[in-house]
Order: structure tokens, then sequence, then C-alpha cells
């Protein structure tokens, strides 16, 4: 998969879990802020991304880091990467 | 200690006719009936219902993400319903977030469907790692009470009555004396249902559900009537906004009626069978704290869903209070049984009762049970003086509540 077919798919799967609206999923976009998420969202951002990319990123710290939808797409895009090499 | 009166200023409902109070009524009147065939049961193993009343698809929509995420289709038929009724009573924004207005609304239990639908996936596997964050807001017995809250900005009192298909009455009833107390100046009262089978199977292993006009739905359920063969399981909400009197008078609101007794009282005898002696006693404990007699009384809106036991000792508990004298109907042969919304639903059907003057009749009524036959039945639309009217709802778990609702009349 490309990064921006992994791009593509973090967005449809969000867009659809949140029913946000595509033209405001831009990389700068902040979750809570601009995407109007919260605390809650984030637990089931996880789940849905999960299940989008069938792996498991619940534990990993660097996911507290993420602050913007273009954090989301490197952080999938690493994982999957690393999970790619190491399959 | 002086109580406060309490009165009605808006009605709410969600019914197996749609959203609205307007279309509840006149659907009523008009005599149709909402039960439909539900083709989906029959791949129930053991389960012999195959209708039901079901609210047809609304917009769920309308309720924003951030708040409806955490509710099932009985939350949003409740958040439609209490948006109704403050809309008729006039109130705004600002008077839900002061802490002036309360919600008491219950369910029979959080959603079903949410439930079966988490262990469904979670017994595959025993993972927890699916879960979403939601479910619990979905499944707790508050859910409806505290999803209203939230989408609603409400900040006063809230509290969710679980007693099956008392739940709606007692609300109402609950609401009325927190009112009379001072503790709150508007309370949302009303129960809310979403059907699942799990509900119809409920009284189908008692042999307590119709399962003989599958084949033929606008026939049942039938209230009262020889060829009644049982409950029809419906769903929905249904509001009735209540205020002080002084509050409503104050604000210069229409005021649709004034709630002035209620009692609910355990029958203890058995958990699933109704009693007669019971359902007499509750009914005169809420004739005396209304401060009037059964010959005050116009009308009695029954519980009477359609089943052998229950109608029997409905008809004669009202008999002994009451005679043969009192117009009496069962509106469910209409629109089946909402559960904890039913009497809720039929408490905002007997404030339009009151406000109009007609009777609504018992529909699919045609042959009385001469058990049930010594009570005045309302076997047409019926135009009649109606000032005060008693309406009854009894629950599985020995659960009666009676609430006498008045015209309201400045004196």
């Amino acid at each position: 998969m490309t990064d921006q077919e992994i791009i593509e798919r973090i967005n449809a799967s969000l867009a659809e879990e949140f029913e946000l609206d595509r033209a405001d999923m831009v990389p700068e976009a902040t979750i809570y802020e601009d995407l109007g998420l919260d605390s809650l969202d984030t637990v089931d951002m996880v789940i849905v991304l999960e299940a989008a990319f069938k792996f498991k990123i619940r534990e990993e710290t660097a996911i507290r880091e993420i602050r913007t939808l273009g954090d989301i797409h490197n952080f999938v895009i690493g994982k999957y990467r690393r999970q790619d090499g190491a399959a | 200690m002086s109580l406060k009166r309490v009165v009605v200023t808006g009605l709410g409902a969600v019914t197996p006719y749609g959203a609205g109070m307007d279309l509840f009524l006149d659907s009523l009147r008009a005599g149709r009936g909402a039960v439909r065939p539900v083709p989906e049961l029959a791949a129930i193993q053991g389960l012999r219902a195959r209708v039901a009343a079901l609210v047809p698809e609304l917009d769920a929509k309308v309720v924003p993400r951030k708040f409806r995420r955490s509710m099932t289709p009985m939350s949003v038929y409740a958040v439609l319903a209490c948006q109704e009724a403050l809309a008729q009573a006039g109130l705004g924004e600002g008077e839900c977030q002061g802490g002036r207005l309360g919600v008491v609304i219950g369910s029979t239990v959080g959603s079903i469907e949410a439930s079966e639908s988490f262990f469904a996936d979670f017994l595959t596997d025993h993972s927890l790692e699916r879960m979403k964050s939601t479910l619990f807001f979905q499944i707790m017995n508050h859910s409806c009470a505290a999803n209203v809250a939230q989408a609603l900005g409400i900040a006063g009192r809230i509290l969710a009555p679980a007693a099956a298909c008392s739940t709606g009455s007692q609300a109402v009833g609950y609401g009325a004396e927190m009112i009379a107390l001072g503790k709150q100046e508007w309370i949302l009262c009303g129960g809310a249902d979403e059907f699942h089978p799990l509900t119809a199977a409920t009284f189908d292993v008692m042999n307590a559900g119709s399962t003989r006009y599958n084949d033929d739905p606008a026939r049942t359920p039938r209230p009262f009537d020889r060829d009644r063969d049982g409950v029809v399981c419906a769903e929905g909400c249904g509001i009735l906004l209540l205020e002080a009197l002084d509050s409503a008078r104050a604000r210069g609101a229409d005021i649709l009626a004034e709630v002035t007794g209620f009692a609910t009282l355990s029958a203890p005898s058995n958990i699933a069978n109704p009693d007669a002696e019971a359902i007499a006693r509750c009914m005169a404990e809420a004739l005396a704290d209304a401060g009037v007699t059964a010959a005050d009384i116009d009308y009695v809106n029954a519980h009477a869903t359609g089943t052998e036991l229950g109608d029997h000792a409905e008809a004669e508990g009202i008999f002994r209070l009451f005679g043969d004298g009192v117009p009496v109907s069962s509106l469910k042969g209409h629109i089946g049984h909402a559960m904890a919304a039913s009497g809720s639903l039929e408490l905002a059907a007997c404030v339009a009762m009151l406000g109009d003057g007609r009777l609504i009749p018992t529909r699919n009524l045609d042959q009385v049970d001469p058990e049930c036959a010594p009570i005045r039945h309302v076997r047409g639309l019926e135009a009649a003086p109606v000032n005060t009217i008693l309406k009854n709802s009894f629950a599985l778990g020995g659960v009666n509540s009676s609430i006498v609702l008045r015209r309201y009349r400045h004196d």
C-alpha cells in the first residue's frame, strides 16, 4: 500500500466513524479543536484504526504525541511500514 | 409545608406512527392501528410473535454526533419528544441550562441491542480490544435520562425510574412530587423504550404475547375483547413537561392539565400475575391523593394490554371502585404496548382528551369478554364532559401506578 493509499484509508475510516467533512480533513487539522473530537473519540479512533489496518497500537507511547491529522497519518504509515518490514 | 400545584405545559411523543403529538393524536382518533408484520422475528427459534408496533425510521442525525454517539434509538426518541414538549411550553436553552429544569425519564432496561452486539463480538474471543468507549452509556439503566440531559444541557435533577411498564407513569408521578415540593420548577417526565426480540420473548414465554394474529396484525392486540390473545410489543417515547403552577402562570404559559394525584404501590402477591385488589387499592390511593372520590372521575384510561389475566384483574378493580358508570378505554389496541413509554404516551393522550373532550375508544374491542363486561367500555370516539381522568399502569414485578389528571381551572 502506498502512503497515499494509507492516508486515504485513514481518512475514510475516520470520516465514517466521526462523520467528518472530508474538506476539513487536512493534515494540519488538530484533532480536538479543528475536527471537534474529544477524549472518548480518541479511544474509539484507536479501535477504528486497529480494525482498518489489522494492527495493535493502543499501548504505543507515540500515540500520546498525536495532535493533528497529519500526526495520525505519519504514525500509521510508520507503524504500517514497520509491521510490513517485520512480516 | 405547603405543596405547589403541578401542571402540564408541554407534551412530546415519538410513536409507532412517527414523531410528534399531532400525528399520534390524529392516528388515535382516526382509529389507525400501528401494529405491523416484523418478518425478521421468524429467524428467532422459539419465538412465536411475528408482529410489533415499531417506530418508523427517523432522521437520528438531527441529534449532533457528539451526543448521538452515546445513544441508541430510545434516547433519540426521548430527545425528540423532549424537544417537542419544551417547544410547546415555550422553554428555550436558557431555561434548560439554569438548573431549574430536571429530567425524569426511564426505560425498562438499557439497550439490549447494544449489549447483544457487544457480546456477539466479545464471545468470539473474549477480547475487549474492540469495545467502543460509548458502550456503557448505551447500556446503563439511566441512558435515556443522561443522554437527554447532555443533549439539551439540562443542569437540574436527573432520575431514571425503572419499573418496566409502570416506568412512564412513575416518572410523571415522581416528577410531580418533586415539583410539588418545590425542588424543581420544570421537569421533563416520561418513559422510553426500543424494541428488541427479547421483549417480545418475555411475554411469549409466559404465554402472554399475541401469536394468533401474525397474519392479520391490524386485529391485535385486543384489550378487553373476547378474542384477545396477549401483548403486542411497541416502542417510542412519551414526555410530559411538568411545571409548578406559579411558574406557568407567571410565564403566561398555556396550561394543558393539572396533575393532582399519584399512587404507586407494590403488589406482592405474585411477581407476574396482576391482582385486582392491589389494583383497586392503587387507584383508591391516587384518588385520595387527588382529594377526589370515584364519583369525580369522568374517564379511566386503562393499562389493559390484551392479556386475559391483566384485563380481568383491571376490569374487576375498576368495577369495584367505579361500578359501571365511568367510561373506560385502553389505547393498546392502537399502538400496542410501548413498555416503559406506555404510561407517559397514554398520559399525553389523556391530556389531549381533557383538552378536547373526546374519549378515544379501545381499538379492536369487537366483542367484550364477559369477564370484563361489567365496566362501561368506550366503543367509539365519544364526546363527553371530561374534567378528571384516572390513568393506570401496571408492570411485571408487581408495580402498580395510577395518576389523576384534571382539567386546569384557576381557583
